[in-house]
């Protein structure tokens, strides 16, 4: 077993295998580093700087950061949670989010993320941008209104469905999320059964039809905050 | 016409190879060509490449020089940059509209000519300019760009703007540009007496690891603005695995306020090139790219040349300096207008013909750089300094200047001063002594090391210009006792909003809420907790961005609150009534006043 080896988060001493990143590690010892564009089976992003730890002082996002023996993580501290707070903030006042009326709601993560900082209204005014939907697509529908950027689409249809549906076009506060094709999803060879329809986390990628298949109330995050069913694994070794 | 314009992007994408690696170069050749990168064009050019279209498209909406919509034959990119501002570009820019018939962002009905924005183009000693096609038009007025646009109208030419020539190589007929070099003060490292391969012939008497061995003695630390020293970048490339090794030239200078790298590339293009040379020599490599800012397209055909030149010399190519075995040859990469492509992740991206969007680290570019190849990414000024120390040793190069940072340093200094241009300073001469070198004795603000770097005030006008004081790439902005310090700061973080990648959250939005709520306290609608909400904010986008844009980008912001509180506090007011100051009633009630003709009869005003 040369190839595990021990590092610390938060004076805890947690395993790793070598080629885990800091993310990797700390689910697997059941310790949960908040994140939203992070998503298991896809290469990580390192997009929106939710899950920032500090390795030996240093701020660095724990998704890309390979794990590496003895270095010494903070992941709960107030002043990181501070950050995380206003980065969760960011992305709702960026775009355009109705919770209330989303069908996503209960099972979005980014709404997850807010009711477990408890926040009830973002600390930054809203920016109220206009962005487009795109309904042409018989079973998915995009509204960009409530994209936070996280490439989930992009990489899931890139390196998972193999089909390059979806890629980030523009840069700055202009960027946005296009199709492969002149303008309409309709037109794109995507289909309901793609890896990329099923991993936006919020509510901008939908597949139609299905939204609320899962009754309000037993959705993923109605009863418990994200991240627990990561702790709980921790209880249990406990 | 369909065929043929479909069979010139063929051939076009035929000239790289079909290589989806040299997209860049393909979608810039299209852009050339057509005046755009159309919707077709993009499907043509996936197709052949063997990409997508939505790649494509990515690319092409990435960078500030190329367009997905018909420009004109004739496109006038005006620097809107600071020192360009406060020359006075909003007049200068009116004068193009009212010329022109056109706003900015917007062709004439004749398809002749197209009105852009940019940002720095790297001229900020002889601003306010604008780039016409590639002929950089300096020290404009008002009537001197009235009369450069009729003459457009009336030529279509911008080769028609050149009247007289600049100085140096800038009048040579490779380059023939009204740019002036405005070298101020030569020193002994950069600007010195250069005998082509003197450096070479003494780096090649060395072992490659010796070679780096004395650029480590020598504690040459990256000139680019981060400081890395250069020696440890060498051996770590030389130590990684790889069959191919890469050595790029990170030519793409686009910190507001600096201009020191074009004119180093416009008169020691050749010291430049022998330091990437010995680079190769030192890092095991064959490759090296030049990776030239899209700004300075102009000076592409004089380094072609010159590369050219050194390939007969017998410095490039086979055998070098008649080392047996030794290979080395460089191409140049041209960028599109995208100031993150300075960063080295980015461009390295961009090289690859992707968007210019910083990498994840690590791996680090000496481990894992271009084709995933080690790869070392050095400043313009960086491999000049590396020449010199191999042709005049280390211990000479450590003697000069400071000890902890040795060297010289170039200074691209503009603003309020006497004498604009590049000054070759000793490392750790004190802003005061710069001051009175280029004539600037009223300073009230000088912007150190860009919109990146800081904002100082008189009371630290005697710090050091080092690595360990006051750290800077080589911009010095100077600004006199009538400027906005407040406006210059809010100038600063639009330069920012439009240059991010928007890869990371923080830098996205971030900067975005930071100018905003700048911007209102500049318009006296602040309160004293402004100050703590731009520097939670600020301190947020700095410890969480992804690279050193966003870790960066709230410093105008930040360091005018350090250095410039009074400022600050002038404009803010306690709020009395319990309103949001930030929230303006008038401001909302405005369009229904309009619309009404009336007040509202609860609110007294």
């Amino acid at each position: 077993m040369s190839d595990t080896f021990t590092f610390t988060i938060d004076g805890v001493e947690v395993t790793a295998t070598k080629g885990q990143t800091i993310i990797e590690a700390a689910d697997q010892s059941g310790v949960y580093i908040p994140r939203l564009c992070y998503c298991e089976g896809l290469k990580p992003y390192g997009g929106c700087r939710i899950c920032t730890v500090l390795i030996n002082g240093r701020p660095q996002a724990a998704c890309t950061q390979p794990a590496a023996p003895g270095i010494e993580v903070t992941n709960e501290s107030a002043e990181l949670n501070k950050h995380r707070r206003a980065l969760i903030d960011m992305h709702f006042v960026e775009g355009n989010h109705f919770c209330m009326f989303c069908e996503k709601s209960g099972d979005c993560e980014l709404q997850a993320l807010a009711y477990r900082f408890g926040i009830t209204a973002p600390q930054y005014p809203y920016m109220f941008p206009k962005r487009d939907i795109d309904a042409t697509h018989p079973d998915i529908f995009i509204d960009r209104n409530r994209c936070v950027m996280c490439g989930r689409c992009v990489q899931a249809s890139r390196d998972v469905d193999g089909k390059n549906v979806f890629q980030f076009v523009g840069r700055g506060s202009d960027k946005r999320v296009a199709v492969n094709s002149e303008a309409n999803l309709a037109d794109t060879d995507m289909a309901a059964s793609d890896k990329a329809a099923e991993v936006c986390p919020v509510g901008a990628l939908l597949r139609k039809r299905v939204g609320f298949a899962k009754p309000i109330g037993k959705r993923d995050y109605d009863n418990t905050p994200i991240g627990s069913d990561i702790e709980s694994g921790k209880s249990a070794a406990q | 016409m369909q065929t043929s314009t479909n069979g010139t992007i063929i051939s076009l994408c035929k000239d790289y190879g079909n290589s989806p690696m040299r997209l860049m170069d393909v979608v810039q050749a299209v852009q050339a060509k057509f005046g755009h990168v159309s919707g077709e064009a993009m499907e043509i050019i996936a197709r052949q490449l063997g990409t997508h279209r939505v790649e494509v498209q990515g690319v092409v909406s990435f960078y500030a020089f190329l367009s997905e919509q018909p420009q004109g034959k004739i496109v006038i990119r005006l620097s809107n940059c600071a020192m360009g501002n406060i020359g006075g570009a909003q007049q200068i820019g009116e004068a193009l509209e009212q010329e022109l018939g056109i706003s900015f962002g917007q062709t004439t009905p004749d398809s002749m000519i197209s009105l852009e924005h940019t940002s720095c183009i790297g001229m900020c000693d002889q601003c306010p300019a604008a780039l016409v096609n590639d002929v950089v038009v300096t020290g404009l007025t008002p009537d001197s760009a009235r009369e450069m646009a009729r003459k457009l109208k009336q030529t279509g030419d911008p080769r028609s703007l050149i009247t007289q020539p600049g100085e140096g190589n800038n009048a040579s007929e490779l380059v023939n540009q009204m740019v002036r070099n405005n070298l101020r003060k030569a020193g002994e490292v950069i600007f010195s007496d250069y005998q082509p391969g003197a450096a070479l012939a003494k780096a090649l008497e060395l072992s490659p690891e010796e070679l780096i061995g004395q650029i480590k003695d020598s504690k040459l630390r990256g000139r680019g603005g981060a400081g890395f020293p250069t020696g440890m970048k060498w051996e770590f490339a030389r130590r990684a695995k790889g069959e191919r090794r890469f050595v790029i030239c990170n030519a793409d200078e686009g910190e507001p306020g600096t201009f020191k790298d074009r004119v180093i590339l416009t008169q020691m293009p050749e010291l430049m090139i022998e330091g990437m040379t010995l680079a190769g020599y030192a890092i095991g490599s064959s490759e090296g790219i030049i990776y030239l800012r899209g700004e300075y397209a102009y000076l592409r055909r004089f380094l072609e040349a010159t590369l050219d030149q050194r390939r007969a010399a017998g410095l490039l190519g086979k055998d070098i300096g008649g080392k047996a075995g030794f290979y080395f040859d460089i191409r140049i990469q041209m960028g599109a207008g995208a100031y993150i492509c300075g960063e080295e992740t980015a461009l390295i991206a961009s090289a690859e013909g992707g968007r210019g969007e910083p990498k994840n680290r690590p791996p680090f570019p000496a481990q894992k750089g271009y084709l995933d190849a080690p790869t070392i990414v050095n400043n313009v000024e960086t491999f000049c300094c590396a020449a010199r120390v191999a042709e005049n040793g280390p211990a000479w190069f450590a003697a000069i200047g400071d000890p902890e940072s040795p060297g010289t340093k170039l200074l691209s200094v503009s603003g309020d001063i006497e004498r604009p241009g590049v000054y070759e300073m000793e490392m750790g001469v004190t802003v005061t002594e710069l001051l009175a070198e280029v004539g600037a004795q009223d300073a009230v603000a000088v912007q150190v090391g860009g919109p990146s770097g800081q904002c100082i005030g008189q009371d630290k006008f005697d710090n050091r210009i080092s690595y360990s004081d006051l750290a800077t790439g080589g911009s010095m902005m100077v600004f006199g006792p009538q400027r906005d310090v407040l406006e210059i700061a809010s100038h600063f973080m639009e330069f920012f909003i439009e240059e991010s990648c928007g890869f990371c959250t923080p830098c996205r939005v971030g900067n975005v809420l930071l100018k905003q709520r700048l911007d209102l306290i500049r318009e006296g609608q602040g309160e004293p907790s402004d100050i703590d909400y731009l520097t939670e904010l600020g301190k947020a986008v700095k410890v969480t961005s992804r690279c050193g844009l966003g870790q960066t980008s709230p410093n105008p912001i930040l360091t005018t609150i350090e250095n410039f509180r009074a400022l600050y506090d002038s404009k803010l007011h306690e709020v009395t009534d319990g309103m949001q100051s930030t929230f303006d009633i008038n401001k909302a009630l405005g369009d229904a006043v309009r619309v009404q003709g009336r007040q509202p009869v609860h609110f007294d005003d």
